[in-house]
């Protein structure tokens, strides 16, 4: 009983994350301006990241939350180095 | 999943009821990002899945590991601080440029945005004197208006 709660509620929260990060890279390939695009793929970082610490909650396994870390790291340095593109034209000063 | 049938039942439903609502609200910043008209409104749409939804889903997977493990296990607390402290960061500096780039006349876009410099006083005097706008002298920000004498 308790194994079939926990497997519907992982199940449903993998189907859901999945949506979300569907919706989000529709937005990145729709997007009508750069930000837009940068948003839909900071969104997708987070939504894969947090669709790993689910998939790691149902397998039982710890090295599915350092690809998550890995995931977040990456997700934050490319979202801060896209802005500082659209902002200046260059990323470097 | 062997680990799954050594939790007790009523951690169980917490830690389903954490992730099912935590995936949900991720969902429903997935949909707003779609559905919403202005990027400005869109910015805002996927933090429920950046704060709500990373919050629960960490809670969730703290309880459960540390209960199958029979010892705390506090290492999804590095991601969630993590994502607190850098969320803003990102956001800020994405709105930021959005911003630069709405208000570039080059850029063909429509949005509307508001003007960089807030109204001269005797501009705002004349349109009926709010008293917001009387108080605060404007800041003489643009060289145009810095040699015009004070009212």
């Amino acid at each position: 009983m308790t194994a079939e709660i926990l497997r519907f509620a992982l199940g449903y929260a993998q189907i859901a994350l999945i949506l979300a990060l569907a919706l989000a890279c529709w937005r990145m390939l729709l997007g009508p301006r750069a930000q837009d695009r940068v948003l839909g793929l900071d969104t997708m970082y987070i939504n894969a990241m947090l669709l790993f610490l689910v998939i790691g909650m149902g397998n039982g396994n710890v090295f599915f939350f350092e690809g998550a870390l890995v995931i977040a790291v990456l997700g934050f340095v490319t979202t801060v180095c896209a802005a500082k593109f659209l902002m200046r034209g260059e990323v470097i000063e | 999943m062997r680990h799954l049938e050594q939790l007790p039942p009523w951690a169980a439903i917490i830690v389903a009821l954490f992730v099912v609502i935590g995936a949900t609200l991720t969902l429903l910043g997935g949909v707003g990002l779609v559905r919403l008209k202005s990027f400005y409104q869109r910015l805002h749409a996927p933090t429920l899945g950046y704060s709500y939804g990373t919050l629960l889903i960490i809670l969730a997977s703290m309880l459960m590991f540390s209960l199958a493990e029979g010892r705390a296990v506090l290492h999804e607390l590095m991601v969630g601080i993590f994502i607190m402290l850098t969320t803003p960061i990102t956001l800020l500096m994405l709105g930021r440029a959005a911003l630069r780039r709405d208000r570039d006349r080059k850029l063909g876009h429509d949005e509307v945005v508001p003007p960089r410099n807030r109204p001269t006083p005797p501009a705002a005097a004349k349109d009926g004197g709010r008293d917001g706008a009387a108080k605060i002298p404007a800041p003489a920000a643009d060289g145009a208006g810095a040699g015009d004498p004070q009212p």
